[in-house]
C-alpha cells in the first residue's frame, strides 16, 4: 500500500468515479469475480449485467468497501474503498436488497444515517424522501415497509450523501412493473442531475432503457463492454418478417448480404440483421416482388445475447442451419 | 463531525426501541422486589432462619448485597450478555451492516460505539438493580445501620456507600463479560449463541475451580472476581481481592475485546 494514487490528494477531477482494474474475488474454488476491468466515467449511467449468480453483488460490494478482493483493485475517485471510509465520500448506494433497523421508522434510520454521514446529510432528509415518493410512510416502522418501499429508502438514504456516484445492486428486481417503471425514471432523473450511476441488473430491458454503457458479466468475467448503441449493433436484432410472398421472400433473405440466422417459426421468417441490412434488405424484398406486411423486430433476450457474445462469430457461420447443435451447450455451461 | 459519540447516541437510541432492553432491564429492577417480597412472607411465618435472613431483616441495606452474592455468577451476566451478545450479531439480523458501514464512519468508530453502548448498558441495570434493592429493602427492613463481615457495626450512610462501591467493584469483572460477549457476537454472528455463549463461559470457569486438583487456579477465574467487592465489607477493607479483580479482569477483557475489533475489522460484510 503505497501513498500517492491512494489519497485524496489524487484529485477528483482527472480520476474516474470508477476504475476497477483485475479485480477478483474467490470463495474457496468458485471465482464468484474474475479478473474484472472496467471503468466507469462521469456521466455515465453504467450497467453492469449478468444473470443471477454472475458476480455482480461480490463486484459492487468490493467497490464499497464491504469484503476484501482476492486480488486487484478498486478506485473511487482515485480513493481504495478497503483503506478508508474516506473514500465514499460522494459515493452512495446499497448491495442486494436495502436493509434497515425493522423497530424504527423509515424516518428515524434516515435520521441515524444522517448522523452517520454528517456533512449537512440530516438537512436532505425531507427532501430525499419526497424524491422517493416516501414522505407520507416515513414516520411507520420499517418492518411493515414493502419489498418496493424498502428500494425506495434505499435510494432515499443514498442520496442523503448527496452523491456524485451512486453504486445500485439490481435496484429495481422483485417491484411490480410500476414500481419498475418508477425506479427506472427515478434513475434516469437523477443520472439527467449529474450523477454517475453504475447500476447492475439481470434484465437487459432495464439496462437498454437508462443505461449508456453495459459490461455483460457470466460466471464472474466480463464478456461483453461497450456502448449500448454498439451492443445493439454487435448483437443484431432478430426481426419477423411477414410478406405477399414468404417463399420469396426467404431466399432473398438467404441471400442478401448481413442478414443471418435466417429460419421459419410458425409459418414466419426469421432472421437477424443489423439496421443498415434490414434497410437493404426490404429494399431487396420489393425488388423481388416479395411486398412487406409486417417487419417487426423481436426483443433481444440476455440469453440471445450471451449466446451471441459467447460464441462469437459462431453465429455467422450457423446462418445455414438450425440452433439446437450448440444451445445446449451454451445452457449447460451456465 | 460523526464519530464515536455518534455511534454511541444511536445505540442507545435503537436501545431504546428494543425489547431486551427493557428484559434485561425489568429482571434488574423486579429481582430485588420480589426478593424482599419473599422476604417478608419467609420471615412471618417461620422467622428468621435461613442464610443472611438476620441480615436481611436487620437492615435494608443489606439486600442489594445479598442479591450481588446470589446473582453474581449467572444473573448480571446474563443481562449483561443480552446487549453485549447482541449488539453486533443483530446488525447481521438485520443485514444492517452494509448499511451502517458505507457510511461516513469507519469500522473502528462503529465497533467503539457499540461497545461503550454495551458497557453502559451493563452499568445502567446494576446500577438500577442496587438502587430498586436499597428502596425495596429500607422499606421492608428499615434503612438501618449494617454488621460487616468483620462484626463490626457499619452506620446507615456508611453503609449506602459501601453497597454502591460494590456494586462498582462488581462491575469490573461484568466489564470482561462485556468484552467476551462482543467477541461471540462479532464472531457467531448470531444473537442467541452469543449470549448464551457468554454465560456458558462464565459459567464453565466457575467449573473449572470446582475440578480436583485446579484449585490453585481458583484466585485467577473470572467467577472469582465475582466475589471480590466482598473484601470492601471488611474492616479495615480488603484491598486485595479488588486489586487483583481489576488485573484478572483485564488478563480476559484486553484480549477479548481485542479479537473482537480485529475480527470486526478485518471480516468481508457478504451478508444480508
Ligand atoms: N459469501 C459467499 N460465500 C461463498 N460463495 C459466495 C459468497 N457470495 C457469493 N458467492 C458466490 O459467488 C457467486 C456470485 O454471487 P453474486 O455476486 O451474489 O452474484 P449476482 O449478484 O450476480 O447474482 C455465486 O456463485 C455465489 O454463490
Ligand atoms: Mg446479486
Amino acid at each position: 500500500m503505497t501513498a500517492g494514487p491512494v489519497g485524496s490528494a489524487a484529485g477528483d477531477t482527472e480520476d474516474p468515479p470508477v476504475a476497477v482494474r483485475g479485480l477478483s474475488k474467490h470463495y474457496g474454488a468458485i471465482k464468484a469475480v474474475d479478473d474484472v476491468e472496467l471503468t466507469v466515467n462521469t456521466g455515465d449511467v453504467y450497467g453492469y449485467l449478468g444473470p443471477n449468480g454472475a458476480g455482480k453483488t461480490t463486484s459492487l460490494r468490493m467497490m464499497l468497501g464491504l469484503i476484501r478482493p482476492t486480488t486487484g483493485s478498486v478506485r473511487l475517485f482515485g480513493r481504495d474503498p478497503m483503506q478508508s471510509v474516506h473514500a465514499l465520500q460522494g459515493v452512495a448506494g446499497f448491495v442486494e436488497a436495502p436493509t434497515f433497523y425493522p423497530y424504527l421508522s423509515g424516518r428515524r434510520n434516515l435520521e441515524l444515517l444522517a448522523a452517520f454521514d454528517g456533512d449537512g446529510a440530516a438537512g436532505r432528509i425531507e427532501r430525499a424522501l419526497d424524491t422517493v415518493e416516501l414522505s407520507e410512510r416515513a414516520g411507520d416502522r420499517v418492518g411493515g415497509y414493502s419489498h418496493g418501499m424498502r428500494q425506495r429508502l434505499g435510494i432515499a438514504a443514498a442520496l442523503l450523501r448527496d452523491p456524485k456516484l451512486l453504486l445500485l445492486d439490481e435496484p429495481a428486481t422483485g417491484l411490480d412493473p410500476g414500481g419498475m417503471r418508477d425506479m427506472r425514471v427515478l434513475i434516469r432523473r437523477l443520472a439527467d442531475e449529474g450523477i454517475t450511476v453504475l447500476l447492475s441488473s439481470h434484465m437487459l430491458a432495464e439496462v437498454e432503457e437508462v443505461c449508456n454503457r453495459v459490461a455483460i458479466v457470466r460466471s464472474g468475467k466480463i464478456v461483453y463492454e461497450g456502448a449500448i448503441a454498439e451492443l445493439k449493433r454487435d448483437a443484431g436484432t432478430t426481426y419477423r418478417l411477414e410478406t405477399t410472398d414468404d417463399q420469396r421472400a426467404l431466399a432473398v433473405c438467404h441471400a442478401q448480404a448481413g442478414i443471418s440466422d435466417v429460419r421459419t417459426e410458425r409459418d414466419r421468417i426469421h432472421f437477424t440483421g443489423d439496421q443498415q441490412a434490414v434497410a437493404e434488405l426490404s429494399q431487396a424484398l420489393i425488388e423481388a416482388g416479395a411486398l412487406i406486411r409486417a417487419l417487426t423486430p423481436q426483443t433481444v433476450t440476455l440469453e440471445d445475447l450471451f449466446f451471441s457474445f459467447t460464441e462469437g462469430d459462431g453465429r455467422q457461420q450457423a446462418a445455414h442451419e438450425p440452433d439446437e447443435s450448440t444451445r445446449p451447450a451454451v445452457e449447460s455451461a451456465r | 463531525m460523526p464519530g464515536i459519540a455518534t455511534v454511541y447516541r444511536w445505540e442507545l437510541a435503537k436501545l431504546r426501541y428494543q425489547k431486551r432492553t427493557y428484559l434485561g432491564l425489568g429482571a434488574a429492577m423486579i429481582v430485588p422486589i420480589l426478593f424482599v417480597v419473599a422476604v417478608h412472607f419467609r420471615h412471618d411465618r417461620r422467622g428468621g432462619d435461613f442464610a443472611f435472613s438476620s441480615y436481611l431483616t436487620r437492615s435494608g441495606l443489606a439486600v442489594p448485597l445479598v442479591i450481588l452474592l446470589f446473582g453474581a455468577v449467572w444473573m448480571f451476566p446474563l443481562i449483561t450478555a443480552l446487549v453485549a451478545g447482541d449488539i453486533i450479531a443483530s446488525e447481521d439480523h438485520n443485514g444492517t451492516l452494509k448499511t451502517i458501514l458505507t457510511r461516513s464512519l469507519d469500522r473502528g468508530q462503529v465497533f467503539a460505539g457499540k461497545t461503550l453502548a454495551a458497557a453502559t448498558y451493563a452499568v445502567v441495570a446494576i446500577l438500577l438493580n442496587g438502587t430498586v434493592a436499597v428502596i425495596a429493602g429500607s422499606i421492608q427492613s428499615g434503612f438501618n445501620s449494617l454488621q460487616s463481615l468483620s462484626g463490626t457495626i457499619v452506620s446507615a450512610p456508611k453503609a449506602l456507600e459501601l453497597v454502591y462501591v460494590s456494586l462498582l467493584v462488581y462491575l469490573i469483572p461484568i466489564a470482561a463479560i462485556v468484552c467476551i460477549g462482543l467477541l461471540l457476537s462479532a464472531v457467531t454472528r448470531n444473537s442467541a449463541a452469543a449470549v448464551v455463549g457468554t454465560l456458558m463461559v462464565s459459567l464453565l470457569i466457575q467449573l473449572l475451580g470446582i475440578l480436583p486438583g485446579l484449585g490453585g487456579l481458583q484466585p485467577y477465574l473470572l467467577s472469582t472476581q465475582f466475589n471480590a467487592w466482598q473484601g470492601l465489607l471488611r474492616t479495615p477493607i480488603d484491598w486485595a481481592p479488588i486489586v487483583r479483580a481489576a488485573w484478572v479482569c483485564a488478563l480476559y477483557g484486553v484480549p477479548a475485546l481485542g479479537a473482537a475489533f480485529l475480527v470486526f475489522l478485518r471480516r468481508d460484510v457478504a451478508g444480508g
